[in-house]
């Protein structure tokens, strides 16, 4: 059974949050959500999860017995133990068999099994909070931003826990800004203003990025540019001096990609 | 300064609840104390028995406003009128012409005010219930009530505020409770605590206070759990429109201090303004208090405290209806999947 939404809108009154958005979510698989700010990633999982009302459209879920999910406020009690989160979590679920001492080594916890949650460091608390998203293993884990704020080890090890959930069986979503972490996930789903610009692999979308992105090395003068690492890249129909082609990666297709519908929208 | 001053003005602006609060607050303390911090007592009502009773009742001052006259009933009469709130005063006439006046003690002000006219008037007054008129005997049942109050409106607002700030509602929402569960789960505790609170309440106003508890326990339970119904409602009702502790904190008083003010635990109902005194029946406190004085102090029967049982229920279902209505919508949106 596989998981998701199809032809999904979410409205706020007037506002559309989400309009006509798909996404797949497959058993054993590791489904990513990326875009910027206000793009509707978070609504995107909180209709998933079945926390925001849907206006039309379908959602695919399992029972709630079966969803582990990291709301974006990380759903830790501050002024409850490590100890006393994931107890409180494990009779929510009614786990009979209490011992995650495992989990919480993968996680990089198991020294702070009795500080307060409100007592840890953001990254730990993210760390936790997607512990308790994973402690019933789920058929469906949601996950709202499991990296933000968390240092690159700590990253690593989120990533760990959530490769290690996808191989247990489990059907992961996860919204990122981290484009790194996109290219590791089998399904990315790309949205802008709450609509969904592209899907697919992270090769599929790579390979569709319309248009020619170039290389250089200056601020170019004209075109659609943004910095990378090794200088600029830009989006342009033209090749200008000193612009070399270059071959696009994950994060130029999903800037095309955003380009290209605001150039829609604007000859609209 | 200036820039600071104008963000200030900025977030207030914004803060409606806050807004409404400092224009409030000061409206309801002129209300109240302009027409309702009265301690006068200008009329009591008075109940006149024995074979005199048409007879005196037509000579009596106009303190004693005189609900009732019947010659065929006796002192116990009388003092069953006192007992069941019926009457304040009662005027009983014997056979040989004397006349005794009977007062309820547990209304402090009324007791004085009719022991100055009855000395006056070189009548014998006989002050019931609580016959020294000890200020405590009258306070400590009614510091039961604003006990409950706080624990169950001020406690329950801020523990359920607290995880909607932490963001864990929703982690809440999504996990495998139905609205009733979350919601009894979040209650229970600040029930138990204020059932322990009241035990601790009542047991020291026994031992230190001297307060007699005369009355049937069970009614008096009873009075506590309706009572504890409606402000434990009134507590999840205010987290359901507040979104941090600090607007709970807000509201919780708002409510809390109407009810301390004008509940009669400091002044008597009868000498608010008409104007200000229907706001007094409309308060939760106003009858718990007429229930815990009455078994407390005068072992009033349960059947004669129907009246103020009846009003908690009602305000308890129609407060507690509420909350759950809105609290399930907090958890539960209409996802339609």
């Amino acid at each position: 059974m596989s998981w998701g939404v199809i032809g999904l809108t979410v409205r706020y009154g007037r506002r559309t949050a989400l309009s006509d958005v798909s996404l797949r979510a497959e058993p054993g698989t590791v489904s990513c959500v990326v875009g910027g700010d206000g793009a509707g990633k978070t609504t995107l999982l909180r209709a998933l999860v079945g926390a925001a009302p849907i206006s039309s459209g379908v959602v695919l879920r399992p029972a709630t017995t079966a969803i582990g999910y990291l709301s974006a406020g990380t759903g830790v009690y501050p002024d409850l133990t490590v100890r006393e989160n994931l107890d409180f979590t494990a009779q929510a679920y009614g786990l009979r068999e209490r011992k995650y001492r495992g989990l919480l080594e993968r996680a990089g916890l198991a020294d702070v099994w009795d500080r307060l949650g409100g007592e840890l460091s953001g990254g730990m608390r993210q760390k936790l909070g997607v512990t308790m998203a994973l402690l019933h293993r789920p058929q469906l884990v949601v996950l709202d931003e499991p990296t933000t704020g968390v240092d690159p080890a700590s990253r690593a090890q989120i990533a760990r826990l959530i490769a290690a959930a996808a191989a247990d069986g489990a059907a992961v979503v996860f919204t990122t800004s981290y484009l790194d972490e996109a290219e590791r996930a089998g399904e990315v789903l790309v949205l802008d203003g709450g609509v969904g610009l592209t899907e697919g692999g992270p090769d599929k979308i790579v390979a569709e990025a319309q248009g020619q992105v170039w290389a250089v090395a200056g601020r170019p003068e004209r075109g659609f540019a943004w910095r990378r690492a090794d200088g600029w890249r830009v989006w342009s129909a033209e090749q200008l001096p000193g612009m070399a082609a270059a071959r696009p990666d994950l994060q130029d297709a999903v800037i095309v990609a955003a380009l290209q519908h605001r150039q829609r929208q604007e000859a609209a | 300064m200036w820039a600071i001053a104008v963000k200030e003005f900025n977030q207030l602006r914004r803060d409606r609840r806050m807004l409404a609060m400092l224009i409030a607050i000061p409206l309801l303390l002129l209300v109240v104390f302009g027409y309702a911090a009265s301690f006068d007592v200008s009329s009591v009502p008075t109940v006149v028995v024995g074979p005199h009773a048409a007879a005196v009742a037509s000579r009596l001052p106009t303190l004693l406003e005189v609900r009732s006259t019947d010659s065929a009933q006796n002192r116990d009469d009388a003092v069953a009128a006192l007992r069941d709130g019926t009457a304040t005063a009662a005027v009983v006439t014997a056979a040989d012409g004397s006349v005794r006046i009977l007062v309820d003690g547990s209304d402090l002000f009324a007791a004085r005010a009719v022991s100055a006219g009855g000395n006056a008037a070189r009548l014998p007054v006989e002050v019931l219930f609580n016959p020294d008129l000890t200020t405590s005997v009258i306070m400590v049942p009614g510091l039961i009530g604003i006990v409950l109050v706080f624990v169950g409106t001020l406690a329950t607002a801020l523990g359920v505020v607290r995880e909607r700030q932490a963001g864990t509602l929703e982690q809440l929402a999504v996990m495998p409770f139905r609205a009733w569960q979350v919601f009894l789960g979040k209650v229970v505790p600040y029930f138990l605590v204020a059932v322990v609170d009241t035990a601790i309440v009542v047991t020291a106003g026994i031992t230190l206070f001297g307060v007699p508890f005369t009355g049937a326990v069970g009614t008096f339970t009873l009075g506590v759990l309706l009572f504890l119904f409606v402000t434990l409602g009134i507590g999840v009702l205010i987290s359901t429109v507040s979104q941090n502790q600090g607007q709970a904190m807000q509201l919780a008083m708002m409510t809390l201090l109407p009810q301390v003010l004008l509940s009669g635990l400091l002044f008597p109902i009868a000498s608010m303004a008409a104007g200000v005194r229907w706001i007094s029946y409309l308060l939760p406190l106003t009858y718990f208090i007429q229930v815990s004085r009455g078994v407390l102090v005068k072992a009033t029967p349960i059947g004669a405290l129907w009246f103020p049982l009846l009003m908690l229920a009602v305000l308890g279902v129609v407060v507690f209806g509420l909350s759950v209505l809105r609290f399930r919508r907090d958890l539960a949106p209409k996802a339609r999947s």
